[in-house]
């Protein structure tokens, strides 16, 4: 894997990815579109009052699934009200947005090439993206790294326990592609910054 | 109608105070074991449009003290620059100061 790098002439970032790469990127980001659009928000407590029937806006507490209540966090610690208000204002956007950047990945992805269903195993993705686009993957990465990381648990320093977990388990798998993400991810800040 | 009164002043406030003040709230970005010390550094420099020398102190304030406080200004400028953190996938609270 060589990440992304600027190309010196045109200044656009470029990568090259296997398709199987490519492949799995795409899964985890339409992954990542369906949790953000399909879980509903939390009904309120006063569902039948007149101002919960009239109120049409974004949720007002957080969501229980621990990837979207790490995604949106609460805002305001010891202040209930404002924490809601908060998130009225704010949640519906954030959610809009990172499924858009998600599936403006997917888009990039299938235009470089990758077809629909993955048959040659020997396919290779390149892509090529303008400033604007490749901090819309940043952004992406970020959250598909925070999803896999609240699913598997990961905490500070504790890299030398993913890496000793036999290869046929589970978690090992999802903590490689997690370290790729990584990977990425670091390259394409270098990219970007230089 | 009230009469006109001297503006009363009080001679304790101390001018740093007066600044506080005009600053009440501060955007407080937390540790998290997830996003790379870069991309951090990335995200303040581009937001905040700091120089790399402040953005990294601010990186390493928050990897280091667990947490550091990022902008300062009224409320409604903090809850952008939260709103914002929470787009770029930072870990971000209100303070009051």
């Amino acid at each position: 894997m060589s990440g992304f790098a600027r190309h010196r002439r045109s200044g656009h970032i470029i990568a090259t990815f296997t398709g199987f790469e490519a492949d799995l990127l795409r899964s985890l980001a339409s992954q990542l579109v369906e949790l953000l659009r399909n879980e509903s928000a939390v009904p309120r407590q006063d569902a039948d009052s007149f101002e919960a029937l009239m109120d049409f806006s974004g949720p007002t507490t957080e969501p229980e699934d621990p990837v979207l209540a790490r995604l949106f966090p609460t805002a305001y610690h010891d202040d209930e009200e404002a924490a809601a208000e908060f998130r009225r204002y704010t949640e519906s956007a954030l959610r809009d947005d990172k499924a858009a950047g998600a599936v403006s990945v997917l888009d990039t992805l299938e235009e470089a090439g990758l077809p629909a269903e993955l048959t040659e195993e020997a396919l290779v993705i390149d892509v090529e993206i303008e400033q604007p686009t490749a901090e819309t993957w940043l952004r992406t990465f970020t959250d598909l790294r925070l999803a896999l990381a609240t699913r598997l648990g990961i905490e500070d320093g504790d890299d030398d326990y993913w890496f000793s977990l036999p290869d046929d388990d589970p978690r090992s798998q999802a903590y490689d592609i997690y370290h790729w993400i990584g990977l990425l991810q670091e390259t394409l800040v270098e990219a970007l910054s230089s | 109608m009230s009469t006109a009164s001297p503006v009363e002043v009080d001679p304790t406030t101390a001018p740093d105070e007066i600044t506080v003040v005009e600053k009440p709230w501060a955007t407080v970005v937390w540790d998290d074991p997830v996003n790379l010390m870069s991309y951090v550094t990335f995200v303040f420099r581009k937001y905040f449009g700091y120089d790399k020398q402040k953005a990294e102190k601010l990186m390493l304030e928050v990897h280091h003290d667990g947490k550091s406080a990022v902008s300062h200004g009224t409320r409604e400028e903090m809850e952008r620059d939260v709103q914002a953190m929470h787009e770029y996938g930072l870990w971000a609270t209100m303070e009051k100061q």
